[in-house]
């Protein structure tokens, strides 16, 4: 029944124009026939992309239709996402072997994301986002090295080992946030150091669909606005927050236009140059004193929620693989590049082998390096402090924080 | 401060202040020091202050450093600690520490534990301040003491002044502090006067955030308090010095860290011990205290079990005799003071 469904749906799909995801919403079944009594099934399809598509929302004209990219960006934001992706396709390998422990949130599927964020932003720009945050720490400035030995909480660690997957930090770039849209705000006081230092600098602050219907980001929409603060807003849509599709969370799913009062502008995620050129008209938009601007990124996640989750109990195998097929961010670029002309295959493929050793050097130094010492423990609790003594675990353990 | 520069100009070395004055003068003080402090909260700028704390501030420094914003604590908060992430120093009111629950997360796990899980990278130097604990009628949504709550969690610093010495000490060195401070005020302490020496009215003063004062010497018992009831702890002190009973009064100024040094060497010296709080008894502030007694040298010198008086474990009633008789008054110190010294 579940094939019947994304039958009927795909031929329905094809005499549409519109974007991906729309369409007819989702019916839940359940399929007792198939012997998974609890498996929900989604109706969705998933049309092909429209490239340079753009929905506006309190906007007169949006970012241009069209986009040039040069042979060096398209270089190098193919070897970027290559890299995002082998890094957490080699992060799931190493939580299977135990290696990682605890939570981890993989970004492979969403590359074009942070990716063509970055294209649009500079380093002297700020940025914060949620738990999915590995792609994010790399494009901000971080190594794969020290990412990865942050993953297997060693002393090489991005965070010494302190933080974990959800906490890595560089400069100007914020984490890597754990508790479910406490990010917006953070993001938003970012941007108001930037409007109080005159720097014309600004902040990205990203959340997901889960994320989207929480109240502390409306507060954020609020005092951004009133405020005029140069924050860009930026929803990555990857059509289910954990288990829960956006249809059961959202009484509306128009994510960009949730801001209401802020413009915003819908684009197709997973089209890296869609993501830049949008990014860049955001940020034009804050840099010009006009305030905050909001973002609906249209992704998908291939992995599950976490690695706990294997991200097939409340969407279908069909599903994902469909996406892979028609919307992968690399293929989408690495075909436009090679009817382009931009750049041959071997070319690529030698990208490929570097990526690849640049991996499993990291995976190699990460699961070798030693763990964090236990003088560590306790530091880094105060900044500039002298040291002081902290209770152990029984009171005869007298440890040391220092900053 | 102008009337403060004029009287010690002219050879006046002491100024009566209350601690509303004390705490207005620091922030003003501070702000001119340094561009990158500001103060936001509800009603922060253009009211003055909802207890005319922050009178002044708005017309002296203008709306990009007292800002004035809508009444979304979990928003307000947030924005608060991403400035202090980004450089800036500010200061952020909550109205009443009871509405800091609306924001409590970006507290704990946005500002104290960010030096931390960075391992260092970045630092959140943010001052949250405003009343707390109980005032007068304001019933059980208003009257909550937070001094346990935020003293359990590593990576704050919670300070808790009673007088105007403290109150202007306590803030300039909050503020100047690289740390997240929960910076915990007394509604009712806001307009009590103090003496301040010239020394203490120095821009420069600053009170150590982490070290207790004693307020009174004495031989016979240590009373450990901190905010208002360390004034009752005073008052009782003077009663029972009739009665030859003399206390040590430690007033505890930082809730965490928490000096025990002067409270076990105060221990030690008396042999005997009572704790004072208006927040409830269970996992409380003189529970951490006692705990740490015992787990410690002053054990052995104690004469006889040390014990703690305390707001009663009931929400605020509203009614003035019942609210009254929730908090802890001078006759109940009185009281446990005569019982552990077995009178």
């Amino acid at each position: 029944c579940v094939d019947q469904l994304l039958e009927v749906s795909y031929v329905l799909s094809q005499g549409c124009s519109l974007h991906p995801f729309s369409l007819f919403g989702s019916v839940l079944l359940t399929c007792p026939t198939a012997g998974l009594a609890s498996m929900v099934a989604s109706s969705r399809s998933y049309a092909d992309f429209t490239p340079e598509k753009v929905d506006l929302h309190r906007l007169e004209e949006g970012p241009p239709l069209t986009a040039t990219l040069t042979r060096e960006e398209g270089l190098k934001y193919y070897r970027t996402m290559q890299t995002i992706r082998r890094m957490e396709l080699k992060a799931d390998q190493l939580y299977k072997q135990k290696i990682i422990r605890g939570f981890c949130h993989l970004y492979d599927g969403q590359e074009a994301c942070a990716v063509g964020i970055e294209g649009g932003i500079t380093l002297s720009d700020h940025l914060i986002t949620a738990y999915r945050a590995h792609g994010y720490t790399l494009t901000r400035g971080g190594t794969v090295r020290e990412i990865m030995a942050e993953l297997t909480g060693r002393r090489g660690g991005i965070a010494k080992g302190k933080g974990g997957s959800m906490h890595m930090y560089t400069k100007n770039f914020y984490g890597g946030n754990g508790i479910v849209g406490a990010q917006v705000p953070l993001g938003a006081g970012v941007a108001l150091a930037c409007k109080y230092l005159g720097n014309d600098q600004l902040c990205v602050s990203l959340y997901g669909d889960g994320a989207a219907n929480q109240g502390q980001i409306f507060e954020t929409y609020n005092m951004s606005s009133l405020w005029k603060l140069p924050i860009i807003f930026i929803c990555e849509n990857n059509q289910y927050g954990m288990g829960t599709s956006v249809e059961r969370s959202s009484a509306s799913t128009e994510y960009y236009k949730r801001g209401d009062y802020i413009p915003g502008l819908r684009v197709d995620g997973m089209d890296v140059l869609c993501v830049r050129e949008a990014t860049k008209f955001a940020a034009d938009h804050c840099r010009s004193g006009k305030g905050p601007i909001l973002m609906e990124l249209q992704t998908y996640r291939y992995h599950g929620h976490s690695m706990s989750d294997p991200g097939v109990s409340y969407r279908t195998r069909e599903e994902i693989q469909e996406v892979r097929s028609k919307s992968d961010p690399i293929s989408m670029l690495k075909d436009r590049m090679l009817s382009n002309n931009m750049a041959s295959i071997e070319e690529l493929k030698e990208i490929d082998i570097a990526v690849r050793k640049e991996i499993e050097d990291a995976a190699q130094f990460a699961t070798t390096d030693p763990e964090p010492p236990l003088d560590d423990l306790c530091s880094h609790i105060f900044a500039n402090d002298q040291p002081f003594e902290v209770r152990g675990a029984t009171p005869w353990t007298k440890l040391t924080s220092t900053s | 401060l102008q009337v403060c520069a004029f009287l010690l100009r002219s050879g006046f070395t002491e100024m009566v202040v209350n601690v509303r004055d004390a705490l207005n003068q620091a922030m003003d003080e501070e702000l001119e020091r340094d561009e990158r402090v500001f103060l936001l909260g509800e009603e922060v700028a253009q009211y003055d202050g909802a207890y005319k704390v922050s009178r002044g501030l708005w017309k002296k420094y203008g709306d990009k450093r007292i800002i004035d914003t809508p009444i979304t604590e979990m928003g307000f908060a947030g924005i608060a600690v991403g400035a202090a992430f980004a450089g800036l120093r500010p200061i952020c009111e909550f109205m009443t520490w009871n509405f800091s629950m609306q924001a409590i997360d970006q507290v704990i796990n946005s500002a104290a534990k960010t030096y931390y899980m960075s391992a260092g990278a970045q630092p959140v130097p943010i001052v949250f301040r405003g009343p707390n604990g109980s005032s007068a009628g304001v019933a059980a949504q208003h009257s909550q003491c937070f001094a346990a709550w935020y003293g359990h969690c590593p990576g704050l610093k919670v300070v808790s002044p009673w007088n105007s010495e403290d109150a202007r000490g306590l803030l300039k060195a909050a503020i100047r502090d690289d740390n997240p401070v929960v910076f915990l005020e007394n509604e009712l302490m806001y307009g009590v006067p103090f003496d301040l020496s010239e020394d203490v009215l120095q821009k420069d003063f600053v009170v150590p955030i982490g070290k207790a004062k004693v307020e009174r010497r004495g031989t016979h018992i240590t009373l450990v308090s901190h905010s208002r009831c360390v004034g009752f702890c005073l008052d009782a002190a003077s009663v029972l010095a009739k009665e030859g009973v003399e206390c040590e009064v430690v007033n505890l100024r930082t809730i965490r860290p928490l000096d025990v040094d002067t409270i076990e060497a105060s221990v030690m010296k008396t042999g005997h011990l009572v704790t004072v709080e208006g927040g409830w008894p269970q996992y409380g502030v003189g529970a951490e205290i006692c705990a740490r007694v015992m787990e410690g040298p002053a054990f052995n010198y104690l004469d006889a079990p040390a014990v703690r008086v305390t707001g009663v474990d009931i929400p605020m009633p509203y009614a003035k005799i019942l609210e009254d008789h929730s908090v802890p008054q001078i006759k109940d110190i009185i009281f446990s003071v005569k019982k552990v010294l077995n009178m």
